[in-house]
C-alpha cells in the first residue's frame, strides 16, 4: 500500500455519507421500540460508520476519531448502564424486581410517541454503545494484527 | 412463497457446499455470505424485518473483516486433505441424529400456522394481546427482547463483552509491538 487508504472517489464519498450514516444508525437505535431495529442493529451500523473510515482513509483517520481506549470505557459504560438500569428495579420503591419496568409503571408516556415505554429506550442506547464500541475494537484488532512466522515458515 | 422459500434453501445448499469445497479462501468467504443473505431474503419473506436487519448488518461487516484477514494474512488457498475415516464417523452421526429426529417433524404446526394458534394459554399470545399495554412499546419485538424476555438479553450482552475481553487477551500480545520496529524476518509485512 503505497498511499494510505483508497482512491481519491471513494475518500470524497465516504466523507458525504459518513454523517448520514451514523444518523442513521442513531435512528435505529433511538427508535427501536417503535420500529424494526434496536440497539444491536444500530450499534453494527455505528461500529460501520468508523470500519468505512478505516477501509477508506487507513486506520490512523478512524483511530484519530475514535481511539481505542474511549471504545474501551464505551464498552464497559454500555454494559454497566444495562446492568444498573437492570438491579434498580430490585429497590423496593420501584417495583421490587429485576428488569421491572418502572419508569413505564410511574409514567407510561403516549404509545407510538418517541418517549414512551420507560426503560426500553434506555435500555437500547446501552446495548448500542456495548456493540458500537465493541465490534470497533474487534475490527480495529484484526486489521492491527499481524501474523509471526516461524523460523522455517515462509510468508 | 412456499416454493420461493424452496429455491433459496436450495441457493442456499449449493452456496454452503461450495463454500465448503472451494480451495479459494475468498470464495469460500463469498459463498458463505451468499447462505447469510439467503437467510435474510427468506426472513423477509416470511414478514420479519427486526430479525433481518441484524443479520444484514452483522454480514456485511462478517465479510470485510473476513476479507481483509484472509487477503492481508495471504492464505490464498486451504491446503490439507480431510480425514478420511473421521469424515465417515462424521457422516454416520449426522445420518443416525437425522434419522432419529425426523419424528419430530410429525409434530410440528403445519408451516405459516404458528403453535400459538393451537395452544390457548400460549405465552406469545398474552405478549400480542397485553404488550401494548403492559409495555408501552410499538414495537412487539423490542417489548419482548428488553422487557419480557430481558433477562436473555442481559446474557446475550454478556456475551458479546466475555468474546471481546477473550479476543484482546489473545491478540494484544502480537498487536502490540509497532509495526514500525520490525525483527528482520519475523514480521509478514
Amino acid at each position: 500500500m503505497a498511499e494510505k487508504g483508497m482512491t481519491p472517489i471513494v475518500k470524497t464519498i465516504t466523507g458525504w455519507i459518513k454523517g448520514l450514516i451514523m444518523i442513521f444508525g442513531i435512528y435505529i437505535v433511538l427508535y427501536g421500540h417503535l420500529t424494526p431495529g434496536g440497539g444491536f442493529a444500530g450499534g453494527v451500523i455505528l461500529a460501520m460508520v468508523f470500519v468505512l473510515l478505516t477501509l477508506a482513509y487507513g486506520k490512523e483517520e478512524s483511530l484519530r476519531r475514535f481511539r481505542i481506549g474511549v471504545a474501551s470505557e464505551l464498552d464497559s459504560v454500555g454494559a454497566l448502564m444495562f446492568l444498573v438500569i437492570a438491579v434498580l428495579g430490585i429497590a423496593g420503591t420501584l417495583g421490587g424486581r429485576f428488569f421491572i419496568n418502572y419508569i413505564a409503571k410511574a409514567n407510561p408516556g403516549t404509545p407510538f410517541t418517541l418517549f414512551s415505554s420507560g426503560i426500553i429506550p434506555l435500555c437500547n442506547i446501552a446495548i448500542a454503545l456495548k456493540v458500537a464500541s465493541s465490534l470497533f475494537m474487534v475490527f480495529i484488532l484484526l486489521v492491527l494484527m499481524r501474523v509471526i512466522h516461524g523460523p522455517g515458515e515462509r510468508a | 412463497m412456499l416454493e420461493f422459500i424452496g429455491l433459496l434453501l436450495l441457493f442456499m445448499v449449493i452456496a454452503a457446499i461450495v463454500a465448503i469445497e472451494t480451495r479459494d479462501l475468498l470464495a469460500a468467504v463469498i459463498s458463505v455470505t451468499a447462505v447469510g443473505f439467503g437467510v435474510i431474503i427468506a426472513f423477509f419473506y416470511m414478514r420479519a424485518p427486526d430479525v433481518a436487519i441484524v443479520p444484514i448488518v452483522v454480514e456485511v461487516l462478517i465479510l470485510i473483516i473476513l476479507i481483509r484477514a484472509t487477503l492481508r494474512v495471504g492464505l490464498r488457498t486451504f491446503i490439507g486433505n480431510r480425514d478420511f475415516f473421521g469424515m465417515m464417523v462424521t457422516m454416520a452421526m449426522l445420518a443416525v441424529i437425522f434419522l432419529a429426529g425426523i419424528r419430530v417433524f410429525d409434530d410440528f404446526p403445519p408451516f405459516g400456522h404458528p403453535v400459538m394458534q393451537r395452544i390457548a394459554d400460549a405465552p406469545t399470545r398474552l405478549y400480542i394481546a397485553n404488550g401494548l399495554k403492559e409495555t408501552g412499546a410499538a414495537n412487539i419485538v423490542t417489548a419482548v427482547l428488553l422487557d419480557y424476555r430481558a433477562y436473555d438479553t442481559l446474557g446475550e450482552a454478556t456475551v458479546l463483552f466475555t468474546a471481546i475481553m477473550g479476543a484482546i487477551a489473545v491478540i494484544r500480545k502480537k498487536a502490540r509491538k509497532k509495526p514500525t520496529e520490525p525483527e528482520v524476518g519475523e514480521w509478514e509485512e
